[in-house]
C-alpha cells in the first residue's frame, strides 16, 4: 500500500479488546472517527478491522480485534487476537467491558492481564449499569487490578476524552500491572514449568508465566509455538504432560477447567468488593425479558419471525426494486456516454471496441442496478444485528435446520438468497458470516445458490406463460417450494460428506439484552458493506464479462455467410436508393454513407424521445431539426407528400437491416465457441429434452441469470419482419415439438442450475477456498441435470403429463426431505 | 445424577459441574457456567429446543445434548 511521506513521529500501535455484545465496536468508532479499513487477517477468514487518530501529530493506530469470551485456541478468532498480541506486540490494549457485566467481563480481562502487557480496562455502557441500580468503586478496581479503569457511556458522548488521556498515559509510562491470579493447588505445577522454561528460553520475549499457564491448559497453539521456537520444547512439553496428568489425578478436576474457574472465583471477589447494588425493578434485563415473551411465545414468536422476515423481503427486493425504476435512467445515461464515445455501427457491422465497451458497461450496470436494494437490505440487517434480533431468530428456528446440518442463523441468508421467490444469492452468501458453526456456515453458503434469486424470474415467468397459462399460481408455489425441498436435503448430504471434516461449533450463544440501534451505526454499516460489494464483486465480474464476451463473439461468421450477408445488405441500399431518388430527397440520399447517417439520426432520434418526458419532447423536435432539416423530415414524414414516402422507404431499409442484424447475431451465437459448446451438449441433454438452443440459453445464464431469456430472444428471431410478436409466441413457433414436460424440465434445470459468476465469486471469497466454489458449481449442475434429466426421461416413458409429473417430483422430494431429516447428524465438536 | 438439560422453564438449579471436556467445554465456561453458580431456565424454544437460562444476570441459549453435560445438584 503507497502511504504519503509526512514529517510525524512513528506511528503508535494499539489494540481494542472486548467480549461481544459489549460496545466495542462504538468505542472504536468513537474513536477513530471515519479512518478505518478492512482486511483480513493472514491465511483465515477474519476481518482485520483497523483505524487511526492522530492528536498533536502523533497518530496512533488501532486494531480492533474480533470479539471474544475468552482467548484460547478452539476458534480462529481468539486465536488471531491472541497472536495479534503476542506477535505484533501493541503498545497497550484497550479492554472494553460491558459494566452492567462486570463479573464476566473480568474473565477476559485476566486473560489480558496475563499476557503482561499494558491495559487500560474500559468499563462501558455504564449509563445501562447505572440504570440497573450499580454503584461502581473504580478507583477500588484499579488499585486491585494495578491498570487504569476508564468509565463511558460512549453511545451517550460520554467518557471519550478520559479514555484518549488514559490510552496516551499508559503508552507513555508503559508498564503493564503486575496483577496475578492466584491458582491456588496448580501453582506448584506452573512455577516447575516456569522453572523450566526460564532454564531452556535465555533471551525469550513472550509472557512466560502465561506461557506455563497455557502449557498447563494443553493449549495447542502455545504448544505448536513453542515447537517452531523453542530447539529444546520436547522436555518442556513432556513435564507439561506430566504436570497436567499429575494435577487431574490429585485434583479430579481437569486444569484447563480449574483455571477458568479459578478465574471466575476471582471475578467474583472482585464484584464483590466494588459493585454495589442497588434493587431495581425496571433493569435492562427485565426489559428483555418482558419482550422476549412475545418474541420467543411458543406461537407469537414464529408469527413475528415470520412478518419480520416478510418486511425484509418485502421492503429491499419488493420496494427497493421499485427504486431501480428511478436509478435505471442514470445507470442508461451511463451506456449512452459510453456509446457516444464510440465509433458509430456500420450497416449491418459493428466495431469491435463498440460491441465490447457496450457488452462490459451492460455486464457491470446488471450488477450496479441492484445497488438500492443492497442498501435497504444491509440497512435492514444492521437494525437487526445493533437490536439484539438476530440470535432470537437463530433460538427459534434452530431445531428444525439443525436437522439438515443447518444452524438457526442460516434463516436470514437464506431469506436474502429467495426462499421463496425473488432474493439475491450474491448478500445472502455474504450474510453467512453471521453463522458462528463452520460446517453450517458452508453448507447453508453452498445451498442459497439453489434458491429462487431475483434474476431467474424472467425465465420462469416465460415458460409458464407459453406452457402452463392455466395454473400460473400453481406452478409459482411448486417453485418456491420445490427449491427448498430439495436445499434442505441437499444441505444435510453436503455435511455428511463434503463437509463432514469441517468442524461444527456448540450453539450455546447469549441472547444479548435488547438495544435500540441507532441511525448513524446502521448507515455506516450498510455503507461500508456496499462499498465492499462494488470493490471485491464489480471488477471481478467485470473481468469475466469479457471473457464470455469472446466465447460468444468468436470465431464469428465463415468467409461465404459474410459474403451472402454483404450482398443482402448492399440489395437492401440498391433498392433504398431507387426508391428514394424518386423523392426530393434522391439527390442528398446518393450514397450509402448519408443513408447510413441517416439511420442512425433516425436511432438517435427516436432513443432521445422514448427516454423523454412530454414537455422535453418539444426540445428534442427542435434540437433535431436544426441539425439537420432534411433528415429530420424524412425521419418524421412531416413535409408533405414525398416526406411521407421517404419515411417508408427509410423504414423499410431500418427493418431489413434489423432482420439482418438479427440473423447475423443468431449465426454467430451458434458458431461460437459457447454455440458449438451447446450443440455438443445435445446429445446428452436430450435426455433433458434439452436441445442446442436451449443448452446455449442455459449455458449464457452462467454470466447472468438474466442472459437466459435475451438469449433466447436472440435465437427465436422474427420471422415476418412486418409483425412483431412477443417472445412467448415466437418461442412458442420456435420449438413446435415442445411440450409441458419440456418446460417442467427445463424449470427444474433453471431452479437448480449452477450459480452465476457474481456468486461464485462471492462463494470464492466468502469460503477462502477455490475447492468449495468449484464443488458448488460441480454438484448443482450435475444435481440440475440428473433431476431435469430423470423427470423428462421417466415421466415421457411412463405417458405422464407435465402436471402429473410436476406433483410426482414434488411428493417424491418431500419424501427424500423427511427421510434425510431423520439421518442423524454428524457433529465434530471435540469432547 | 441430573442434568440441566432435564430443568423445566420456570426452575432455578445449581451447577454441580461440567463434564464436557474440549471445545464443548470450553465454550460452556467461556460463557460463564462454573460449578456454585445458580442457573434458571427461562423459557425452551418454540420447538423445544433448544433452551435460555439465566445466569449472572444475563441470558444464555443453548441445546439440550449441550446442557446434559451439566451436572446439577
Amino acid at each position: 500500500m503507497l502511504k504519503s511521506v509526512r514529517m510525524v513521529s512513528p506511528t503508535r500501535l494499539v489494540a481494542l479488546a472486548g467480549q461481544p455484545n459489549c460496545g466495542k465496536s462504538t468505542v472504536f468508532n468513537a474513536i477513530t472517527g471515519a479512518s478505518q479499513h478492512v482486511a483480513n487477517y493472514p491465511g483465515v477468514t477474519v476481518e482485520k478491522l483497523s483505524g487511526s487518530y492522530t492528536i498533536n501529530g502523533t497518530r496512533t493506530e488501532i486494531v480492533d480485534l474480533p470479539g471474544t469470551y475468552s482467548l484460547t485456541s478452539f476458534s480462529p478468532e481468539e486465536k488471531v487476537s491472541r497472536d495479534f498480541i503476542l506477535h505484533d506486540r501493541p503498545e497497550t490494549i484497550i479492554n472494553v467491558a460491558d459494566a452492567a457485566n462486570i463479573k464476566r467481563s473480568l474473565y477476559l480481562t485476566f486473560q489480558l492481564l496475563e499476557m503482561e502487557i499494558p491495559v487500560v480496562l474500559n468499563l462501558n455502557m455504564m449509563d445501562v449499569a447505572e440504570k440497573n441500580g450499580m454503584t461502581i468503586d473504580f478507583k477500588g478496581l484499579e488499585q486491585i487490578l494495578g491498570t487504569p479503569v476508564v468509565p463511558t457511556a460512549i453511545k451517550r458522548g460520554q467518557g471519550k476524552q478520559d479514555l484518549v488521556k488514559a490510552i496516551d498515559a499508559s503508552i507513555a509510562s508503559g508498564v503493564h500491572p503486575g496483577f496475578k491470579i492466584d491458582y491456588g493447588p496448580m501453582e506448584p505445577s506452573i512455577q516447575a514449568i516456569l522453572t523450566e522454561i526460564t532454564a531452556g528460553a535465555g533471551s525469550f520475549s513472550y509472557p512466560l508465566r502465561w506461557l506455563a499457564i497455557k502449557l498447563m491448559e494443553g493449549d495447542l497453539g502455545v504448544e505448536k509455538l513453542l515447537n517452531q521456537t523453542l530447539p529444546d520444547s520436547g522436555t518442556l512439553l513432556a513435564l507439561a504432560e506430566a504436570e497436567r496428568n499429575r494435577f487431574t489425578r490429585t485434583q479430579e478436576e481437569s486444569p484447563e477447567k480449574h483455571i477458568a474457574y479459578a478465574r471466575y472465583k476471582e471475578a467474583d471477589r472482585l464484584n464483590h468488593l466494588v459493585v454495589t447494588q442497588h434493587p431495581r425493578t425496571k433493569t435492562s434485563k427485565n426489559v428483555t425479558n418482558q419482550i422476549d415473551r412475545f418474541v420467543c411465545h411458543k406461537f407469537l414468536g414464529p408469527i413475528i419471525l415470520a412478518l419480520i422476515v416478510y418486511a425484509l423481503y418485502n421492503l429491499s427486493i419488493v420496494q427497493g426494486y421499485k427504486i431501480t425504476n428511478y436509478t435505471w435512467p442514470l445507470l442508461a445515461r451511463l451506456r449512452d456516454v459510453t456509446e457516444w464515445f464510440m465509433p458509430d455501427p456500420g450497416f449491418i457491422t459493428e466495431p469491435m471496441i463498440r460491441a465490447l465497451s457496450l457488452w462490459f458497461v451492460d455486464s457491470v450496470n446488471a450488477l450496479l442496478n441492484y445497488v438500492p436494494i443492497f442498501f435497504i437490505l444491509f440497512s435492514l440487517i444492521a437494525i437487526l444485528e445493533d437490536s439484539g434480533y438476530m440470535p432470537r431468530m437463530a433460538f427459534i428456528l434452530d431445531r428444525l435446520l439443525a436437522r439438515f446440518g443447518l444452524h438457526g442463523q442460516s434463516t436470514l441468508p437464506m431469506v436474502l438468497g429467495g426462499v421463496y421467490v425473488g432474493g439475491c444469492a450474491v448478500p445472502a452468501i455474504m450474510a453467512t458470516k453471521g453463522i458462528p458453526d463452520e460446517k453450517a456456515r458452508f453448507a447453508t453458503m453452498m445451498i442459497i445458490p439453489m434458491l429462487n434469486c431475483l434474476a431467474k424470474i424472467p425465465l420462469y415467468i416465460l415458460i409458464i406463460n407459453i406452457y402452463f397459462a392455466d395454473h400460473k399460481s400453481l406452478l409459482m408455489v411448486f417453485i418456491a417450494s420445490i427449491t427448498l425441498l430439495l436445499a434442505l436435503p441437499v444441505a444435510k448430504i453436503l455435511t455428511l460428506t463434503v463437509l463432514k471434516n469441517k468442524p461444527s461449533e456448540p450453539f450455546i450463544m447469549e441472547l444479548p439484552t435488547y438495544h435500540l440501534p441507532t441511525i448513524s451505526g446502521v448507515l455506516k454499516r450498510a455503507l461500508e458493506r456496499i462499498w465492499m460489494f462494488l470493490k471485491k464483486i464489480v471488477t471481478i465480474v467485470a473481468a469475466v464479462a469479457v471473457v464470455i464476451f469472446a466465447l460468444i463473439q468468436f470465431p464469428g461468421l465463415t468467409q461465404e455467410r459474410k459474403a451472402w450477408y454483404d450482398n443482402q445488405a448492399e440489395i437492401a441500399m440498391a433498392t433504398f436508393h431507387q426508391k428514394m431518388a424518386k423523392t426530393a430527397f434522391g439527390k442528398t440520399l446518393a450514397t450509402n454513407g448519408s443513408a447510413m447517417e441517416l439511420i442512425l439520426f433516425a436511432d438517435r432520434y427516436k432513443g432521445a424521445r422514448t427516454r423523454a418526458d412530454k414537455a422535453a419532447m418539444e426540445k428534442i423536435n427542435t434540437r433535431f431539426e436544426s441539425e439537420n432539416q432534411t433528415y429530420y423530415a424524412i425521419t418524421t414524414g412531416k413535409g408533405g407528400k414525398e416526406a411521407k414516402t421517404a419515411r417508408r422507404t427509410l423504414k423499410k431499409l431500418t427493418q431489413t437491416r434489423k432482420k439482418l442484424l438479427r440473423g447475423i447475431k443468431q449465426e454467430k451465437i451458434r458458431n461460437s465457441f459457447l454455440g458449438k459448446f451447446g450443440r455438443t451438449l445435445e446429445p446428452v441433454t436430450q435426455w433433458a429434452g434439452f436441445n442446442w438452443r436451449i443448452n446455449i440459453a442455459l449455458l449464457s445464464s452462467f454470466a447472468a441469470k438474466e442472459s437466459t431469456v435475451a438469449t433466447l430472444g436472440v435465437l427465436y428471431q422474427q420471422e415476418a419482419s412486418t409483425e412483431t410478436l412477443s417472445l412467448e409466441k415466437r418461442m412458442e413457433q420456435g420449438e413446435k415439438g415442445f411440450t409441458q414436460l419440456h418446460a417442467l424440465a427445463l424449470l427444474l434445470m433453471m431452479a437448480l442450475f449452477p450459480p452465476c459468476v457474481a456468486t461464485m465469486i462471492t462463494l470464492k471469497i466468502q469460503s477462502g477456498s477455490i475447492k468449495i466454489m468449484l464443488i458448488s458449481f460441480g454438484y448443482q449442475s450435475l444435481l440440475g441435470f440428473t433431476v431435469a434429466s430423470s423427470v423428462f426421461t421417466l415421466s415421457s416413458l411412463l405417458g405422464l403429463t407435465g402436471l402429473q409429473a410436476l406433483f410426482g417430483f414434488w411428493f417424491f422430494a418431500l419424501v427424500v426431505a423427511i427421510i434425510v431429516g431423520f439421518i442423524p447428524p454428524r457433529k465434530n465438536i471435540t469432547l | 445424577m441430573t442434568s440441566l438439560s432435564k430443568t423445566t422453564p420456570g426452575g432455578s438449579v445449581n451447577i454441580k459441574r461440567i463434564t464436557a471436556k474440549g471445545k464443548l467445554g470450553q465454550r460452556l465456561v467461556d460463557l460463564g457456567l462454573y460449578p456454585g453458580l445458580k442457573v434458571t431456565v427461562i423459557r425452551n424454544s418454540p420447538l423445544e429446543d433448544p433452551m435460555e437460562v439465566e445466569v449472572n444476570g444475563y441470558f444464555l441459549s443453548l441445546r439440550h445434548e449441550e446442557a446434559a453435560y451439566v451436572e446439577i445438584s
